[in-house]
């Protein structure tokens, strides 16, 4: 059987991974891309702890809901690249600097 | 080393190794396909902790609807013509020294922390009591979420309308 610490540890490689795309990558649909690696991994932890700790279904209600908050979250985020494409026309994030003082 | 681990531990290499490709491609098209493997990884993941629905409700809503969503995003934000869809990286040292150190500290805490975890087997088949604690107990958040859901796509929507001159 596999243990806790492996589902956790696997998880914690897949935020890290998250993690560093959203730091390095440029353009704004890869760094959503890099969002649901991060969501991923959350949901990943809550299942685990609902399985290994909780012995309910809890936790899988909560990955039901954080599935539907990054559906949200594309949504909106993706409406928002687009209208910063069809005004600069390009989704580089290093260039959408309008909003800087 | 038995079945379940081998499929196990192959689940986890596919995963990751997708999710790599993922920040690391140059083709933005080949990382949303990456994607697909890593959310498919996560499914496994959930059959293995024995969330059948929920590993359903991944690939149906990830796969087929946020996945689908970001490819259309990245169609419609590059030149179909411009064949080489790429996207560059910056600051390639700092992020992975941020991201190891994340990585690390995660994992010690992981160790360090005694979990007192015991596997209650695997809860026999899910839709019918996720749908049971939806409209019970979790009857707020489960609201909460459709109103925000409703409320988000309104709000796209209303995002990359065309704006017509009055």
């Amino acid at each position: 059987m596999i243990p806790l610490e492996h589902y956790l540890i696997v998880s914690a490689a897949l935020f890290s991974v998250g993690v560093f795309g959203i730091l390095t990558r440029r353009n704004a649909v890869n760094v959503l891309m890099c969002i649901e690696l991060i969501f991923n991994s959350a949901n990943i932890n809550l299942v685990a702890f609902s399985r290994f700790i909780e012995g309910a279904l809890g936790g899988q209600v909560f990955a039901l809901l954080v599935i539907v908050v990054a559906a949200c979250e594309a949504a909106v985020a993706l409406a928002i690249v687009m209208s910063l494409y069809r005004i600069t026309k390009q989704v580089n994030l290093d260039k959408a600097a309008e909003l800087k003082g | 080393m038995t079945a379940a681990q081998v499929v196990f531990y192959g689940a986890c290499l596919v995963m990751l190794g997708s999710a790599l490709y993922v920040v690391l491609g140059r083709n933005l098209v080949h990382c949303a396909f990456a994607l697909v493997a890593t959310l498919v990884g996560v499914a496994a993941f959930y059959v293995f902790l024995g969330a059948d629905f929920l590993a359903g409700a991944q690939v149906l809503i990830y796969v087929g609807g946020i996945l689908t969503l970001l490819l259309f995003g990245v169609m419609l934000t590059n030149r179909i013509y411009d064949l080489k869809i790429s996207t560059g990286a910056v600051q390639v040292f700092p992020g992975a020294v941020a991201a190891g150190l994340v990585f690390a500290v995660l994992v010690w805490i992981i160790r360090s922390v005694d979990w007192n975890a015991m596997d209650t087997g695997a809860p026999g088949p899910t839709s019918e009591p996720l749908g049971k604690l939806l409209i019970g107990d979790y009857l707020l958040p489960f609201e909460i979420a459709s109103v925000l859901l409703l409320i988000a796509l309104m709000g796209a929507a209303m995002l990359v309308r065309r704006r017509t001159r009055p």
